[in-house]
Parts: structure tokens; sequence; C-alpha cells
């Protein structure tokens, strides 16, 4: 595989404070890597001089063997195309934020219409061309600003943590869109994330990163086995768990995640393995719903975050998971910390990774 | 019949006939304001663009002292300027003074503080890491500072809104560079002053009525733009 894009020996201050540490890094072309981290790790600012917008006090960016420099950044940059964490939208149309970077790339009128429609399309908002864009749900706000960075088909994506604090709805639109993007056009995407995205769009490659350095770097299945042992310190990643795996008489493996907490997951697997379950696909109730589902577990909430529409919250039945519901059921259910709950998957829902 | 209604109902009657006297005063005061602020505008946006961007030591003074110069009183910048275009000035060779130009250039200088000072604020109020998006969607420098301009739109319009209303309703600078020179350089605040020295009410009030029609319709206009919502309380029954 041809590389991409490297970093040699980057490190970058911000004052005083050393926020990426002599990373070393490449990008393989049409791979999607992951960087997984917690808040203040140097996800962003890594984006970031990947997307030629930062400078590095010391070592170099190469992009396409060509090292990147002050004269030579903005072409660069017409071939990479960044998605922020926040909302950032210009105070117009949709049809005026998709379009932006195909104006600036001089893109002539009729090809602009076909192709904002295409996004449009593709992040399923069709007919918003016209609509004012600080009007929009957060959601929408989100995906137009994915469409924006898609339309351009750039060979790089940098995603800064694309489905955070998304509703289920959302999120799969955002993901699916990517998905997209990944098997047409072979985009080399590099996304900073908190969370596993599902298995059809798992990452090529994982990268820890953790107070500036990157601490590990390989397959997803690599990672998660050796992110078992210093889970506790390493908290980027919900619901991921390591256990001993044992085969069941009706099929379905078994797994023994520690405190008494037994997974049933669809599949094979034997030995020492990891799982990850997606918090979208666990039921909160207050009791216990009898069901086809094959895990059930009763808990407490220990925590509770609130991301407006969407409330994730926290909650130990021995191990902890992360589950997210809507508002209006945390309301409705009148939850809080301390809650007895019980949560609710199926074996299909748990990824042997 | 009492002066002061009679020189009120004698105002009426000129501004409803469309006296040319008094029309030709209006449209010279709304041409050398308006060109000032234009003049203003385009030396004072690029930098409202610098200090709202970039960082540079001394930048905390720079704004300060555009913010203190909006208060200058107009007699003395009047004055100043009045020294600068004078033949004894270092731009008397220029002969501005006494002529249109003079009024349009001084109005220009007066009014540069408030451009500079609100569309400072306004650009500066812009999410700086909208220069990052814009990059990041291949724009150039030039390009990305353009597309903040743009989103500063409302700001920078009302700087230059402000700016006209200050331009239009000044006495000073007018009156000491352009000499209230009937029918060149006579604009409505030193014509108000000159008929009401000489006793002319019906023109003074009519001038004035004029004056105060502009500067409060452009701001009722400003407040409107600025709050739709206004409009819907006059459409309200009481309750």
């Amino acid at each position: 595989m041809t590389v991409l894009a490297e970093l040699k020996n980057l490190t970058k201050y911000f004052g005083n404070r050393t926020v990426l540490d002599d990373i070393t890094l490449q990008i393989k072309e049409g791979e999607i890597l992951a960087l997984l981290g917690p808040n203040g790790s140097g996800k962003t600012t890594l984006l970031k001089i990947l997307a030629f917008l930062e400078k590095p006090e010391s070592g170099e960016v190469k992009f396409q063997g060509e090292t990147v420099t002050d004269k030579n950044a903005e072409r660069m940059r017409l071939q990479s195309a960044m998605v922020f964490q926040r909302i950032l939208l210009f105070n117009t149309s949709v049809y005026n934020n998709i379009a932006y970077g195909l104006k600036m790339r001089k893109l002539p009128q009729n090809t602009i219409k076909e192709e904002v429609k295409k996004a449009l399309r593709l992040v399923k908002l069709e007919g918003f061309e016209k609509r004012s864009a600080k009007k929009l749900s957060g959601g929408e706000q989100q995906r137009i600003a994915l469409a924006r960075a898609l339309v351009l088909k750039t060979k790089l994506l940098l995603l800064d943590e694309p489905t955070a604090n998304l509703d289920p709805k959302n999120a799969q639109i955002m993901e699916e869109a990517i998905a997209t993007i990944d098997r047409e056009l072979r985009t080399t995407i590099v996304m900073a994330t908190h969370n596993m995205f599902q298995a059809k769009t798992l990452p090529h490659r994982i990268a820890l990163i953790n107070d500036g350095k990157i601490t590990e770097i390989g397959a997803p299945a690599e990672i998660f086995g050796k992110l078992s042992k210093n889970l506790a310190s390493f908290a980027a990643v919900d619901n991921t768990f390591a256990g001993t795996a044992k085969a069941t008489a009706a099929g379905t493996t078994m797994v023994d995640i520690g405190n008494g907490v037994q997974i049933e997951a669809t599949g094979q697997r034997q030995g020492v393995t990891s799982i990850f379950v997606n918090p979208q696909d666990i039921i909160v109730s207050k009791s216990a719903v009898a069901s086809s589902a094959r895990n059930v577990f009763k808990g407490k909430i220990v925590e509770v975050s609130d991301f407006g529409p969407v409330v994730k919250l926290r909650v130990d039945v021995g191990k902890e998971f992360v589950v997210q519901i809507t508002k209006r059921s945390f309301v409705e259910m009148q939850l809080n910390v301390g809650s007895t709950v019980f949560l609710t998957f199926k074996a299909s829902s748990v990824h042997l990774i | 019949m009492n002066p002061i209604i009679d020189g009120i109902v004698k105002a009426f009657q000129l501004i409803f006939s469309g006296d040319p006297t008094v029309y030709r005063i209006v449209y010279r005061s709304l041409f050398f304001s308006g060109t000032a602020t234009i003049l203003a505008a385009l030396w004072g946006t690029p930098i409202a663009m610098l200090l709202g961007l970039k960082d540079f030591r001394g930048k905390p003074i720079i704004k300060g002292i555009f913010n203190a110069l909006i208060g200058m009183p107009t007699v003395a910048l009047g004055l100043i300027l009045f020294l600068i275009f004078s033949k004894a000035g270092p731009l008397g060779f220029l002969g501005l003074l006494y002529t249109p130009g003079a009024i349009i250039l001084g109005e220009a200088v007066l009014v540069t503080p408030l451009v500079v000072s609100i569309a400072t604020t306004a650009i500066e109020a812009v999410d700086p890491e909208m220069i990052n998006l814009a990059k990041t969607l291949g724009a150039s420098e030039s390009q990305a500072s353009i597309a903040i301009l743009k989103e500063a739109f409302n700001g920078v319009i009302f700087s230059n809104i402000a700016s006209f209303n200050r331009a239009i309703a000044e006495l000073g600078v007018a009156l000491l560079v352009g000499g209230n020179i009937a029918g060149l350089t006579d604009v409505l605040t030193t014509d108000i002053s000159k008929y009401t020295q000489r006793g002319d009410l019906a023109y003074a009030i009519a001038l004035s009525i004029i004056l105060m029609a502009i500067v409060f319709g452009i701001n009722l206009i400003i407040i409107i733009a600025r709050n739709p919502k206004v409009l819907a309380t006059f459409g309200r029954s009481p309750q």
C-alpha cells in the first residue's frame, strides 16, 4: 500500500504545553484510521496538522511524498478536508455552505449545482438547498457540515468525532455517508473518535493516542486485545470488554467479562477475546422485559450526561455499560443517578473482536 | 400670528411643495455624507479586518485610540482640517478649502473611527475557527478573510449606516472646511444654523424636520432589520 501522508518526529506546542510529542505516523492510501484517545490527548491537533491547518514546531509533514511547507500548504489543502467537532456553518443557505469549497476550486455553476445535489442525497437531505443552514436542527447541521467536506472528493478526509452527541438516526446517516465515500472513492479517512462504528465501518487500523503520544497502532483485533490490559486507564472506548469465551450448546458464544457478567454473542470464539456492544443497541427498561434478546442485566445508573436530544447513561451491572436513550424516554421513565434499570440487548448486537 | 407657529406652518408647506431650494440642500447633504461614508468604509474596512483578524503588539492601544476618536468634537476636527487645508497648511496646495471635496474628505475622516470600531467588533465576534473552516475547504488566506467579513456582514453594514448618520448630522466639519457657501458647500446642518440665526424660521424648521426624518428613519430601519420581531408588536391587539 502506498503511503499518502506521513508525520515524522512531529512535536507541537501551545504556549508551554506539549500537545504532540515526537509523533511518527504513516497514513496508508485508502485506509480508514481511527484515532482513539481521551479529551486533551492531541487528537484534534493531529487532525489539524494533517489538514495542513497547523504547523508543527519540529518534525516533518509529508503528503504524497512532498514535504509540506508554508509555500505549498495552500495547494496541499485542496487535497484534504476536515470536518470539525464543533458545528461551523456559514451564515447563509445550505446550498452556499456546501458549494463553498467547489466555488474556491472555480468549478462551473452547473457542475456545482449537480454536486451539491448529490452531496445532499448522500446525507439524506435532498431539497434542502434553499434552507437557512443555521436554522436546521443539530443533527441536520452536522450532516450539512459532512456533506460540505464530502462533496470536495479530496484524497484525505479528516473527521473529528463525527457522530459524537448525535442521536442514533443522525449517527447512522453519517456513518452510511462515510461508508459510501470509502467504498466508492477509496478516500483515505482519519477520524478521531470515542466510539467504535458498527462492524461494516470499522476502521482498518486504530491508533491509540494519549498525552500527545501514539502508544499503540494496529488492526482493531490487536488493539482491543492490548486495550483489555489497561482498560481501566483508557476510558476512551465505550462498552469494550475483554473476557474469556466459551462455546455454548446452542452454537453461540458465552463471554465472561468478569464480576459475574456473562455476555452471549452470536458467532464462534474460544479463549481470550474482546467484545464490543454499541450503546445504541442496548434497551433500557425499568423492569425486566421478556423478549427474545439473550442478554438481560440488572444494574444501577452511576452517571448521566445530557447532550440535548440524547442522554448518555453509565450503568453498572457488575461491569459498566454506556447506553444512549432519548431525552424524552429519560424524562418519561423518571431516571436518575442511582435508579435501578435493566439493560437488554441481542446476542447479535455483541461484536466479537 | 406667532412667528414660531407661522414658521412651522410655512415649513410644512416648503416640504410638501417640494421647494427646490430646500431639496437641493437635502440632496447635497445626502451626496456629501454618502460619499464620505463610502470613503471611510473603503479605507476603514481593511483596517478593521487587520484589527479583527490579526494579533500584533500594540493592538489594544490602537483599538483604544480608534474607540476614543469616535467622540471627537466635530468643530475641533473641523479646525484641525481647516488648518491643514488652508494656504499655510501642508495640504494647502490641493486648494480643497471651501470646496465640496473638503467636506467629503473631512466627514470621511470624522467617521472613520466609527467604521473601524464597529466593524472590528463585528469581525471579532465571528468564531475564529471559521478561518480554519474556510481554509480546509480550499480558501486562500485572503479568501478566508473575505469569508469572515461576510459572516460579520451585519455588523459591517451597521457600522456604515451609523457612520452615515454621524456624517449627515454633524456641523463642525462641514462649517469650518466648507464655509457654507450657498449652492456649493451648504448642507442641512450649516443651513439650519444660518437660517436660525437670520430668523428665517420656516427654512430652518423645514430643514430640521427633514434632517431628523432622515436620521430617525434610518435608525428605525436598523432597529427593525436587527430584530424583525419588533414589527410584530405593532400587529398585536391589546390584551
